[in-house]
Protein backbone atom coordinates (compact mmCIF):
# COMPACT_ATOMS: atom_id res chain seq x y z
CA UNK A 1 0.00 0.00 0.00
CA UNK A 2 2.92 2.33 0.61
CA UNK A 3 5.37 2.78 -2.17
CA UNK A 4 8.89 4.01 -1.82
CA UNK A 5 10.06 7.49 -2.68
CA UNK A 6 13.43 8.40 -4.13
CA UNK A 7 15.72 10.67 -2.14
CA UNK A 8 19.11 12.04 -2.97
CA UNK A 9 21.25 13.26 -0.09
CA UNK A 10 24.85 13.62 1.03
CA UNK A 11 26.14 11.64 4.00
CA UNK A 12 29.65 12.42 5.22
CA UNK A 13 30.44 14.00 1.87
CA UNK A 14 29.23 11.05 -0.19
CA UNK A 15 26.17 11.43 -2.42
CA UNK A 16 23.53 8.69 -2.14
CA UNK A 17 20.38 8.09 -4.15
CA UNK A 18 18.01 5.64 -2.51
CA UNK A 19 14.40 4.56 -2.63
CA UNK A 20 12.98 4.69 0.88
CA UNK A 21 9.76 3.73 2.57
CA UNK A 22 8.23 6.90 4.12
CA UNK A 23 8.30 5.47 7.64
CA UNK A 24 12.05 4.74 7.53
CA UNK A 25 13.72 6.73 10.30
CA UNK A 26 16.95 8.53 9.47
CA UNK A 27 18.70 6.43 12.15
CA UNK A 28 17.66 3.20 10.40
CA UNK A 29 18.44 4.64 6.98
CA UNK A 30 22.00 5.33 8.15
CA UNK A 31 22.45 1.95 9.84
CA UNK A 32 20.47 -0.40 7.64
CA UNK A 33 20.46 1.19 4.20
CA UNK A 34 23.94 2.72 4.22
CA UNK A 35 25.61 0.38 6.74
CA UNK A 36 26.86 3.32 8.84
CA UNK A 37 26.46 1.66 12.22
CA UNK A 38 28.33 4.35 14.16
CA UNK A 39 24.99 6.05 14.82
CA UNK A 40 23.39 4.18 17.71
CA UNK A 41 19.69 3.64 18.33
CA UNK A 42 18.69 3.80 21.98
CA UNK A 43 15.22 4.90 23.03
CA UNK A 44 13.63 5.69 19.65
CA UNK A 45 11.65 8.58 21.08
CA UNK A 46 14.11 11.41 21.30
CA UNK A 47 15.11 11.10 24.94
CA UNK A 48 18.50 9.37 25.06
CA UNK A 49 20.40 11.26 22.35
CA UNK A 50 22.45 8.23 21.20
CA UNK A 51 21.27 8.70 17.60
CA UNK A 52 22.24 12.39 17.33
CA UNK A 53 23.68 13.38 13.94
CA UNK A 54 24.12 16.68 12.12
CA UNK A 55 21.49 17.71 9.55
CA UNK A 56 22.72 20.62 7.43
CA UNK A 57 25.17 21.37 10.26
CA UNK A 58 22.66 21.26 13.15
CA UNK A 59 22.41 18.40 15.64
CA UNK A 60 19.16 16.45 15.38
CA UNK A 61 17.74 13.20 16.69
CA UNK A 62 17.90 10.77 13.77
CA UNK A 63 15.14 8.71 15.44
CA UNK A 64 12.77 11.70 15.14
CA UNK A 65 13.44 12.44 11.48
CA UNK A 66 12.26 10.46 8.46
CA UNK A 67 14.77 9.81 5.68
CA UNK A 68 12.07 10.66 3.14
CA UNK A 69 12.07 14.27 4.41
CA UNK A 70 15.74 14.74 3.63
CA UNK A 71 15.98 15.01 -0.14
CA UNK A 72 18.87 17.39 -0.84
CA UNK A 73 20.09 17.39 2.77
CA UNK A 74 23.61 17.03 4.10
CA UNK A 75 24.08 14.61 6.98
CA UNK A 76 27.18 14.12 9.11
CA UNK A 77 27.53 11.14 11.40
CA UNK A 78 30.20 10.13 13.90
CA UNK A 79 32.04 8.46 11.01
CA UNK A 80 32.75 11.96 9.67
CA UNK A 81 34.88 12.94 12.66
CA UNK A 82 38.04 10.83 12.63
CA UNK A 83 39.34 7.32 12.23
CA UNK A 84 40.81 4.91 14.76
CA UNK A 85 44.27 5.81 13.46
CA UNK A 86 43.54 9.52 13.20
CA UNK A 87 41.08 10.70 15.86
CA UNK A 88 39.57 14.19 15.68
CA UNK A 89 40.67 16.54 18.49
CA UNK A 90 37.30 16.01 20.20
CA UNK A 91 37.59 12.23 19.97
CA UNK A 92 41.17 12.48 21.22
CA UNK A 93 39.94 14.51 24.21
CA UNK A 94 37.27 11.89 24.95
CA UNK A 95 40.01 9.22 24.93
CA UNK A 96 42.42 11.21 27.09
CA UNK A 97 39.77 12.00 29.69
CA UNK A 98 38.23 8.55 29.80
CA UNK A 99 34.93 9.97 28.62
CA UNK A 100 33.49 6.60 27.67
CA UNK A 101 33.13 3.15 29.07
CA UNK A 102 30.71 0.99 27.11
CA UNK A 103 30.64 3.53 24.29
CA UNK A 104 26.96 3.22 23.46
CA UNK A 105 26.17 6.90 24.04
CA UNK A 106 29.48 8.13 22.60
CA UNK A 107 28.47 8.78 18.97
CA UNK A 108 25.57 10.93 20.14
CA UNK A 109 27.71 12.62 22.80
CA UNK A 110 30.34 13.45 20.19
CA UNK A 111 27.93 14.83 17.60
CA UNK A 112 26.13 16.85 20.29
CA UNK A 113 29.50 18.17 21.49
CA UNK A 114 30.38 19.24 17.94
CA UNK A 115 27.19 21.32 17.71
CA UNK A 116 27.55 22.71 21.24
CA UNK A 117 31.12 23.81 20.53
CA UNK A 118 29.87 25.50 17.36
CA UNK A 119 26.98 27.37 18.99
CA UNK A 120 27.85 28.13 22.61
CA UNK A 121 30.86 29.64 24.38
CA UNK A 122 30.88 26.73 26.89
CA UNK A 123 32.77 28.98 29.28
CA UNK A 124 31.42 27.25 32.40
CA UNK A 125 30.85 23.66 33.45
CA UNK A 126 27.21 24.56 34.04
CA UNK A 127 26.86 25.50 30.39
CA UNK A 128 28.57 22.28 29.27
CA UNK A 129 26.38 20.17 31.55
CA UNK A 130 23.25 21.98 30.37
CA UNK A 131 24.32 21.35 26.77
CA UNK A 132 24.97 17.65 27.32
CA UNK A 133 21.87 17.13 29.45
CA UNK A 134 19.88 15.78 26.50
CA UNK A 135 22.23 12.82 26.13
CA UNK A 136 22.10 9.92 28.55
CA UNK A 137 25.18 7.99 29.67
CA UNK A 138 24.76 5.12 32.13
CA UNK A 139 28.48 4.42 32.74
CA UNK A 140 30.62 7.47 33.25
CA UNK A 141 28.61 9.66 35.57
CA UNK A 142 29.19 12.41 32.98
CA UNK A 143 32.13 14.00 34.81
CA UNK A 144 34.72 12.72 32.33
CA UNK A 145 32.60 13.73 29.36
CA UNK A 146 32.36 17.24 30.79
CA UNK A 147 36.15 17.17 31.28
CA UNK A 148 36.70 16.26 27.63
CA UNK A 149 34.37 18.95 26.27
CA UNK A 150 35.86 21.54 28.62
CA UNK A 151 39.37 20.68 27.40
CA UNK A 152 38.35 21.20 23.76
CA UNK A 153 36.47 24.43 24.57
CA UNK A 154 39.52 25.76 26.44
CA UNK A 155 41.98 24.75 23.72
CA UNK A 156 39.73 26.54 21.24
CA UNK A 157 39.90 29.76 23.27
CA UNK A 158 43.70 29.46 23.57
CA UNK A 159 44.32 29.00 19.85
CA UNK A 160 41.47 31.26 18.76
CA UNK A 161 40.49 28.35 16.57
CA UNK A 162 36.77 28.31 15.97
CA UNK A 163 37.29 25.47 13.51
CA UNK A 164 36.00 21.95 13.46
CA UNK A 165 36.57 20.22 16.78
CA UNK B 1 9.54 0.87 18.31
CA UNK B 2 9.21 1.74 14.66
CA UNK B 3 6.39 3.90 13.29
CA UNK B 4 3.48 2.34 11.43
CA UNK B 5 3.40 2.66 7.64
CA UNK B 6 2.02 5.85 6.10
CA UNK B 7 2.05 7.71 2.83
CA UNK B 8 4.11 10.88 2.67
CA UNK B 9 3.53 14.12 0.81
CA UNK B 10 5.72 17.21 1.04
CA UNK B 11 3.32 20.11 0.50
CA UNK B 12 4.63 22.97 -1.63
CA UNK B 13 2.20 25.57 -0.29
CA UNK B 14 -0.29 26.14 2.53
CA UNK B 15 -3.15 25.76 0.01
CA UNK B 16 -1.80 22.41 -1.11
CA UNK B 17 -1.38 21.25 2.48
CA UNK B 18 -4.97 22.25 3.31
CA UNK B 19 -6.32 20.48 0.19
CA UNK B 20 -4.45 17.34 1.21
CA UNK B 21 -6.01 17.49 4.68
CA UNK B 22 -9.47 17.97 3.14
CA UNK B 23 -8.88 15.16 0.64
CA UNK B 24 -7.82 12.68 3.34
CA UNK B 25 -10.67 13.67 5.63
CA UNK B 26 -9.24 13.15 9.11
CA UNK B 27 -6.80 10.42 8.05
CA UNK B 28 -3.84 12.77 7.51
CA UNK B 29 -1.51 14.35 10.07
CA UNK B 30 0.64 17.40 9.59
CA UNK B 31 4.36 17.13 10.35
CA UNK B 32 6.51 20.20 10.99
CA UNK B 33 9.53 19.66 13.27
CA UNK B 34 8.23 16.24 14.24
CA UNK B 35 9.69 16.39 17.73
CA UNK B 36 6.37 15.53 19.39
CA UNK B 37 4.68 13.71 16.51
CA UNK B 38 7.44 11.21 15.70
CA UNK B 39 7.72 9.88 19.27
CA UNK B 40 3.94 9.33 19.18
CA UNK B 41 4.30 7.52 15.85
CA UNK B 42 7.21 5.44 17.16
CA UNK B 43 5.11 4.48 20.19
CA UNK B 44 2.25 3.74 17.76
CA UNK B 45 -0.06 6.04 19.66
CA UNK B 46 -1.00 7.45 16.25
CA UNK B 47 -1.31 5.79 12.86
CA UNK B 48 -2.23 8.38 10.25
CA UNK B 49 -2.71 7.15 6.67
CA UNK B 50 -0.83 10.17 5.34
CA UNK B 51 1.79 12.57 6.66
CA UNK B 52 1.65 16.05 5.14
CA UNK B 53 5.07 17.66 5.54
CA UNK B 54 5.14 21.47 5.89
CA UNK B 55 8.94 21.79 5.87
CA UNK B 56 9.19 22.57 2.14
CA UNK B 57 6.64 25.39 2.18
CA UNK B 58 8.48 28.63 1.45
CA UNK B 59 7.90 31.65 3.71
CA UNK B 60 6.30 29.74 6.58
CA UNK B 61 9.10 30.58 9.02
CA UNK B 62 10.67 33.76 10.35
CA UNK B 63 10.06 36.56 12.85
CA UNK B 64 8.74 39.90 11.58
CA UNK B 65 7.25 43.17 12.82
CA UNK B 66 3.47 43.18 13.08
CA UNK B 67 1.40 46.17 14.25
CA UNK B 68 3.89 47.12 16.93
CA UNK B 69 4.28 43.51 18.05
CA UNK B 70 5.75 40.52 16.31
CA UNK B 71 4.53 37.83 13.97
CA UNK B 72 6.25 34.47 14.16
CA UNK B 73 5.83 32.06 11.24
CA UNK B 74 4.55 28.62 12.23
CA UNK B 75 7.66 26.84 10.93
CA UNK B 76 10.05 29.00 12.97
CA UNK B 77 12.40 26.66 14.85
CA UNK B 78 12.88 26.87 18.60
CA UNK B 79 16.57 27.57 18.00
CA UNK B 80 15.64 30.67 15.97
CA UNK B 81 13.43 31.98 18.79
CA UNK B 82 16.14 31.17 21.35
CA UNK B 83 18.68 33.31 19.47
CA UNK B 84 16.45 36.02 17.91
CA UNK B 85 17.56 39.53 18.94
CA UNK B 86 14.19 41.07 18.13
CA UNK B 87 12.42 38.48 20.29
CA UNK B 88 14.81 39.22 23.13
CA UNK B 89 14.21 42.97 22.77
CA UNK B 90 10.42 42.88 22.45
CA UNK B 91 9.41 39.79 24.39
CA UNK B 92 12.22 38.94 26.79
CA UNK B 93 9.82 36.63 28.64
CA UNK B 94 9.63 34.49 25.49
CA UNK B 95 13.43 34.50 25.25
CA UNK B 96 13.62 33.45 28.91
CA UNK B 97 11.12 30.64 28.37
CA UNK B 98 13.10 29.32 25.38
CA UNK B 99 16.00 28.57 27.72
CA UNK B 100 13.80 25.86 29.25
CA UNK B 101 12.73 24.25 25.97
CA UNK B 102 14.15 20.73 25.65
CA UNK B 103 17.68 20.25 24.35
CA UNK B 104 19.67 21.73 21.47
CA UNK B 105 18.99 18.85 19.05
CA UNK B 106 15.25 19.19 19.71
CA UNK B 107 15.36 23.00 19.50
CA UNK B 108 17.16 22.78 16.15
CA UNK B 109 14.18 20.97 14.71
CA UNK B 110 11.05 21.75 16.73
CA UNK B 111 8.73 24.57 15.61
CA UNK B 112 6.43 27.02 17.37
CA UNK B 113 3.46 25.95 15.24
CA UNK B 114 4.09 22.33 16.13
CA UNK B 115 4.43 23.04 19.83
CA UNK B 116 1.16 25.00 19.90
CA UNK B 117 -0.73 22.36 17.93
CA UNK B 118 0.64 19.53 20.06
CA UNK B 119 -0.77 21.49 23.03
CA UNK B 120 1.16 19.84 25.82
CA UNK B 121 0.13 21.81 28.93
CA UNK B 122 3.64 21.37 30.34
CA UNK B 123 5.30 22.91 27.26
CA UNK B 124 6.63 26.46 27.39
CA UNK B 125 5.27 27.90 24.13
CA UNK B 126 1.56 27.24 24.78
CA UNK B 127 1.96 28.90 28.19
CA UNK B 128 3.75 31.88 26.66
CA UNK B 129 1.04 32.16 23.99
CA UNK B 130 -1.64 32.32 26.69
CA UNK B 131 0.44 34.77 28.77
CA UNK B 132 1.02 37.13 25.85
CA UNK B 133 -2.57 36.96 24.53
CA UNK B 134 -1.16 35.58 21.29
CA UNK B 135 -3.34 35.38 18.21
CA UNK B 136 -2.94 32.15 16.32
CA UNK B 137 -3.40 32.29 12.54
CA UNK B 138 -5.03 29.25 10.99
CA UNK B 139 -5.64 28.44 7.32
CA UNK B 140 -8.39 26.05 6.27
CA UNK B 141 -10.65 25.26 3.32
CA UNK B 142 -12.88 28.24 4.22
CA UNK B 143 -9.94 30.62 4.30
CA UNK B 144 -8.02 32.12 7.16
CA UNK B 145 -9.06 32.87 10.72
CA UNK B 146 -7.36 34.11 13.86
CA UNK B 147 -7.85 32.27 17.15
CA UNK B 148 -7.08 33.84 20.53
CA UNK B 149 -4.61 31.64 22.44
CA UNK B 150 -7.07 31.50 25.33
CA UNK B 151 -9.62 29.83 23.01
CA UNK B 152 -7.09 27.64 21.21
CA UNK B 153 -6.17 25.17 23.94
CA UNK B 154 -9.07 22.85 24.67
CA UNK B 155 -7.50 20.20 26.88
CA UNK B 156 -4.24 18.25 27.08
CA UNK B 157 -3.00 17.54 23.53
CA UNK B 158 -6.23 18.97 22.09
CA UNK B 159 -6.94 22.30 20.42
CA UNK B 160 -9.89 23.99 18.73
CA UNK B 161 -8.08 23.77 15.39
CA UNK B 162 -10.19 21.83 12.87
CA UNK B 163 -8.76 18.67 11.32
CA UNK B 164 -8.43 20.39 7.95
CA UNK B 165 -6.79 23.55 9.31
CA UNK B 166 -3.11 24.41 9.61
CA UNK B 167 -1.50 26.96 11.90
CA UNK B 168 0.47 29.38 9.73
CA UNK B 169 1.71 31.90 12.28
CA UNK B 170 1.44 33.45 15.70
CA UNK B 171 0.94 37.16 16.41
CA UNK B 172 2.21 38.60 19.66
CA UNK B 173 0.56 41.97 20.41
CA UNK B 174 2.93 44.61 21.81
CA UNK B 175 3.30 44.89 25.59
CA UNK B 176 3.02 48.30 27.32
CA UNK B 177 6.31 50.24 27.57
CA UNK B 178 6.85 49.79 31.32
CA UNK B 179 6.41 46.05 31.45
CA UNK B 180 8.44 43.78 33.68
CA UNK B 181 8.45 40.04 33.16
CA UNK B 182 9.68 36.76 34.56
CA UNK B 183 9.55 33.10 33.69
CA UNK B 184 10.15 30.43 36.32
CA UNK B 185 10.05 26.70 35.83
CA UNK B 186 11.10 23.71 37.87
CA UNK B 187 12.11 20.39 36.31
CA UNK B 188 14.06 17.53 37.85
CA UNK B 189 16.43 17.41 34.89
CA UNK B 190 17.45 20.29 32.64
CA UNK B 191 15.38 20.29 29.46
CA UNK B 192 12.68 17.94 30.74
CA UNK B 193 9.06 19.01 30.82
CA UNK B 194 8.53 21.17 33.88
CA UNK B 195 6.78 19.84 36.97
CA UNK B 196 5.36 23.34 37.26
CA UNK B 197 6.14 26.74 35.80
CA UNK B 198 4.85 30.27 35.55
CA UNK B 199 5.20 33.24 33.23
CA UNK B 200 4.24 36.72 34.42
CA UNK B 201 4.18 40.27 33.13
CA UNK B 202 3.56 43.39 35.18
CA UNK B 203 2.94 46.76 33.53
CA UNK B 204 3.24 49.79 35.79
CA UNK B 205 1.56 53.16 35.52
CA UNK B 206 3.64 55.26 37.89
CA UNK B 207 3.95 53.03 40.93
CA UNK B 208 0.70 51.19 40.44
CA UNK B 209 0.02 48.04 38.46
CA UNK B 210 -1.76 48.92 35.22
CA UNK B 211 -1.92 45.32 34.09
CA UNK B 212 -0.66 42.03 35.50
CA UNK B 213 -0.71 38.66 33.80
CA UNK B 214 0.03 35.28 35.30
CA UNK B 215 0.09 32.07 33.23
CA UNK B 216 0.74 28.62 34.71
CA UNK B 217 2.49 25.67 33.10
CA UNK B 218 2.12 21.96 33.76
CA UNK B 219 -0.61 22.19 36.37
CA UNK B 220 -3.78 21.60 34.36
CA UNK B 221 -5.21 20.29 31.12
CA UNK B 222 -4.20 23.52 29.38
CA UNK B 223 -2.03 26.50 30.24
CA UNK B 224 -3.96 28.43 32.91
CA UNK B 225 -4.33 32.20 33.24
CA UNK B 226 -4.57 32.90 36.96
CA UNK B 227 -7.12 35.73 36.60
CA UNK B 228 -7.82 35.98 40.33
CA UNK B 229 -4.10 36.57 40.99
CA UNK B 230 -4.05 39.21 38.25
CA UNK B 231 -7.05 40.98 39.80
CA UNK B 232 -5.41 41.08 43.24
CA UNK B 233 -2.46 42.99 41.75
CA UNK B 234 -4.42 45.38 39.55
CA UNK B 235 -4.09 49.04 40.57
CA UNK B 236 -1.92 48.22 43.58
CA UNK B 237 1.50 49.44 44.67
CA UNK B 238 4.44 47.21 45.54
CA UNK B 239 3.96 45.20 48.70
CA UNK B 240 5.41 41.83 49.65
CA UNK B 241 2.14 40.73 51.27
CA UNK B 242 0.25 41.59 48.12
CA UNK B 243 2.65 39.44 46.08
CA UNK B 244 2.22 36.59 48.56
CA UNK B 245 -1.57 36.88 48.26
CA UNK B 246 -1.40 36.86 44.46
CA UNK B 247 0.94 33.83 44.54
CA UNK B 248 -1.56 32.08 46.81
CA UNK B 249 -4.35 32.89 44.36
CA UNK B 250 -2.23 31.46 41.52
CA UNK B 251 -1.69 28.26 43.51
CA UNK B 252 -5.48 28.04 44.00
CA UNK B 253 -6.02 28.49 40.26
CA UNK B 254 -3.80 25.49 39.47
CA UNK B 255 -5.57 22.23 38.68
CA UNK B 256 -2.69 19.78 39.10
CA UNK B 257 -2.89 16.00 39.13
CA UNK B 258 -0.67 13.40 40.76
CA UNK B 259 1.79 11.70 38.48
CA UNK B 260 5.19 9.98 38.59
CA UNK B 261 7.01 13.30 38.76
CA UNK B 262 5.14 14.90 41.61
CA UNK B 263 1.94 14.92 43.61
CA UNK B 264 -0.84 17.44 43.01
CA UNK B 265 -0.11 19.04 46.40
CA UNK B 266 3.56 19.41 45.56
CA UNK B 267 2.79 21.01 42.21
CA UNK B 268 0.34 23.43 43.78
CA UNK B 269 2.95 24.38 46.36
CA UNK B 270 5.50 24.88 43.59
CA UNK B 271 3.13 27.19 41.72
CA UNK B 272 2.88 29.39 44.81
CA UNK B 273 6.65 29.54 45.29
CA UNK B 274 7.47 30.10 41.61
CA UNK B 275 4.74 32.74 41.21
CA UNK B 276 5.96 34.66 44.24
CA UNK B 277 9.51 34.68 42.84
CA UNK B 278 8.33 35.58 39.34
CA UNK B 279 6.11 38.44 40.51
CA UNK B 280 8.91 39.91 42.62
CA UNK B 281 11.37 39.74 39.71
CA UNK B 282 8.85 41.12 37.22
CA UNK B 283 7.95 44.00 39.50
CA UNK B 284 11.64 44.90 39.88
CA UNK B 285 12.07 44.86 36.12
CA UNK B 286 8.96 46.98 35.59
CA UNK B 287 10.24 49.51 38.15
CA UNK B 288 13.62 49.60 36.38
CA UNK B 289 11.89 50.16 33.03
CA UNK B 290 9.92 53.01 34.58
CA UNK B 291 12.97 54.64 36.20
Amino acid sequence: MNGTLRISLTVNGVRHEKDVEPRLLLADFLRETLGLTGTHVGCEHGVCGACTVLLNGDSVRSCLTFAVQLDGAEIETVESLGTVEDLSPLQQAYREHGALQCGFCTPGMLMTSVDLLKKYPLASDEEIREGLSGNLCRCTGYAHIVDAVRAVAKARVKTGDGGKP
Amino acid sequence: MKPPAFEYVAAGSVDEAVSLLVQHDGEAKVIAGGQSLVPMLNFRLLSPAVLVDLNRIPGLDGVSEHEGGLRIGALTRHRTLETSEIVKARFPVLNAAMQFVAHLAIRNRGTIGGSLCHADPAAELPTIAVLLDAEIEAAGPKGERVIAAQDFFESALSTTLEEDEIVTGVRLPALPAQTGWAFEEFARRSGDFGIAGVGVTIALDGNAVAEARVALLGVGQTPIRARAAEKILHGKQHDAELIAAAAQAAASAAEPEDDLHGSADYRRHLVGVLTRRALAAAWDRAAEAAA
